[in-house]
């Protein structure tokens, strides 16, 4: 079977894939190879036609496509950079060996010095929530949605509702709305909104697109397809409060309940994962395994992409640095979570240079304070809640404490206003 | 007099500021907790304007439609109007990204023009 060699070897051609690329090779990767299974550069930022990407990295609004295209034209003055389209990768082996799959070249291996991680995500399910009822015709994920419109031209409804108060079901409400259909609800089973407030405010009060916060589906009903589903309040543990459960009419149900990053091929290589599904990495967003490296979707479920991009960089840069020797560093510091933090990555810092952290909170808290337990350091945040991760960067000198005792704490307080 | 209520955008709190309005005039700031809020307020009630981003048509390309959206934010009254007119638009490739696709798209003063290139 044919095998090539590369210094490092890309996985998804989303923009955590075409930063990773690009700052690998700026970094003096010899070679970089960016494998991507579908027929084109860009990942999911294709189907996102809206405007709001790009506001910092790029500081002016983007639509999806046009962030995308940046990236793409930098890659293409890249001559080290060499691009594989509708090619699969579906295997890794110990070795950094991969088994990939292409319609032009067939099945072949391509040994890599250094790989990064930048398959994105996929769409939970129905499954996944699994709401009684029916099984008809007429459901499917805000995803599934968003490429039949944007990229097919299909339209896929007439009067549609929807679960979950994700963005991309928030950007579907608007663009539904837009191309005709009647979206005549959302229900979002928090108490809380889990888009961000822009989406909230322009996609569905602009288009006077109500909101059933603490509410979910009971039934879904329908034979060939859907036509109408059960709408029910919850209580506290979630359940649905039958009595005041009431029927609306539909002909289609999109489904934006939340992103699960896709680990399938890290799994393989057993790459360590954390609580979010996704790897385990420190400042460098090296993984468990040395030379293998993670960024975006694949890693946590970013709001921006402007923050995947960064992030991805870094993912690239240090992946180039490791396939030419020249990467030292072990970070070996673990960041732990405290109160109301429902993650932070990275999970592992060398506590002597300035780092980014990016964080959730398990809450809405309003105005917070994020302190460091062991130093007691507190910055205070002016609106904390799930729905906006929450980047700090935190300066060498507030962390060099903890390569003494080998942890640093995150936690967040509530400041009574 | 009347009362408009908007959702402030400037950051995730979200404020929900009423405006107090007797004709035309605004004459009482309610709800912001921060002047930004004031400030989007007035704006929306004042002019509000939105980038309109859809597709159209096109022919002969790999796919079936073509992102566009309108070059500057245009006035929300007449988003219905611009789609509408969209709706009808079929192109041909090549485009570039960029390319004027609608020129001052009803009367707005913003062109419409394509979000990526297709050739
Ligand atoms: C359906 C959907 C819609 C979204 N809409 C919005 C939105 O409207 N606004 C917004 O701000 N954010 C949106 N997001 C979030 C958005 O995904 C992120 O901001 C960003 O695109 C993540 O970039 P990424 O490169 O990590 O992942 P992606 O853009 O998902 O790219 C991953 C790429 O990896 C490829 N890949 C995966 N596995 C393999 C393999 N084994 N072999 C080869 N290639 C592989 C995939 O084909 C894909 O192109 C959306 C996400 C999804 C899933």
């Amino acid at each position: 079977m044919k095998r090539i060699n590369r210094d490092v070897v890309v996985i998804g051609a989303g923009p955590a894939g075409l930063a990773a690329a690009i700052s690998a090779s700026e970094v003096g990767a010899r070679s970089v190879t960016i494998i991507e299974r579908d027929e084109e550069l860009g990942g999911i930022l294709k189907q996102c036609i809206h405007n709001g990407f790009g506001l910092h990295y790029f500081g002016e609004e983007l639509t999806g496509p046009e962030y995308a295209e940046r990236f793409i034209k930098k890659l293409n003055t890249l001559k080290n950079v060499d691009v594989k389209l509708n090619t699969m990768v579906l295997d890794i082996n110990d070795n950094k060996e991969l088994l990939v799959s292409s319609k032009k070249e067939g099945i072949y291996y391509i040994k890599a010095k250094a790989i990064v991680l930048a398959m994105g995500a996929r769409e939970r399910t129905r499954g996944a929530i699994r709401i009684p009822g029916t099984r008809p015709a007429g459901i499917m994920t805000a995803g599934t949605a968003q490429r039949l419109v944007n990229i097919e031209g299909l339209m896929i409804g007439k009067k549609v509702f929807i679960l979950g108060s994700g963005d991309i079901g928030m950007i579907m409400a608007r663009r539904l709305t837009w191309e005709g259909a009647e979206v005549v609800g959302v229900a979002e089973i928090m108490p809380y909104p889990t888009g961000l407030t822009r989406n909230r405010v322009q996609c569905l009060e602009d288009n006077d697109i109500p909101l059933y916060l603490g509410h979910t589906i009971a039934e879904i009903k329908g034979d060939r397809r859907i036509n109408s589903v059960v709408v029910s309040r919850v209580d506290e543990k979630r359940r649905p409060v039958l009595k005041d459960a009431w029927e609306v009419e539909c002909d289609t149900l999109l489904l934006s309940v939340g992103l699960i990053p896709e680990n399938e091929l890290s799994k393989k290589i057993n790459v360590k994962l954390s609580r979010t599904g996704g790897p385990i990495v420190d400042e460098l967003r090296q993984t468990s395994i040395p030379g293998i490296f993670a960024g975006g979707n694949v890693l946590q479920i970013h709001d921006l992409v402007d923050n995947v991009s960064r992030e991805s960089e870094t993912a690239g840069k240090n992946a180039a640095l490791f396939a030419i020797g020249k990467l030292q560093d072990h970070p070996r510091v673990e960041v732990r979570n405290g109160e109301y933090v429902r993650y932070v990555v990275p999970n592992y810092i060398s506590a002597s240079r300035d780092v980014e952290f990016y964080m959730r909170s398990t809450q809405p808290l309003g105005r917070a304070n994020l302190v460091i337990k062991e130093s007691k350091r507190r910055f205070p945040l002016r609106y904390v809640t799930p729905a906006e991760m929450i980047v700090k960067r935190v300066k060498a000198k507030d962390l060099s404490f903890a390569k003494d005792i080998g942890h640093i704490t995150f936690a967040l307080e509530k400041v009574e206003e | 007099m009347t009362k408009k209520t908007y959702t402030c955008i400037m950051c995730p709190k979200g404020c929900r500021v009423t405006l107090m309005i007797r004709g035309k005039e605004i004459v009482k700031v309610e709800g912001n907790e921060c002047p930004l809020g004031a400030k989007y307020a007035i704006q929306e009630f004042k002019n509000p304007v939105r980038i309109v981003t859809t597709t159209v048509k096109i022919k002969d390309a790999n796919f079936k439609r073509l992102p566009v959206k309108t070059a500057k934010p245009i006035p929300k009254s007449l988003i219905k109007e611009c789609l509408k007119l969209l709706s009808d638009v079929e192109v041909t490739p090549p485009i570039k990204s960029g390319e004027v696709i609608v020129k001052n798209i009803c009367g707005t003063g913003s062109d419409v023009v394509a979000t990526r290139e297709m050739l």
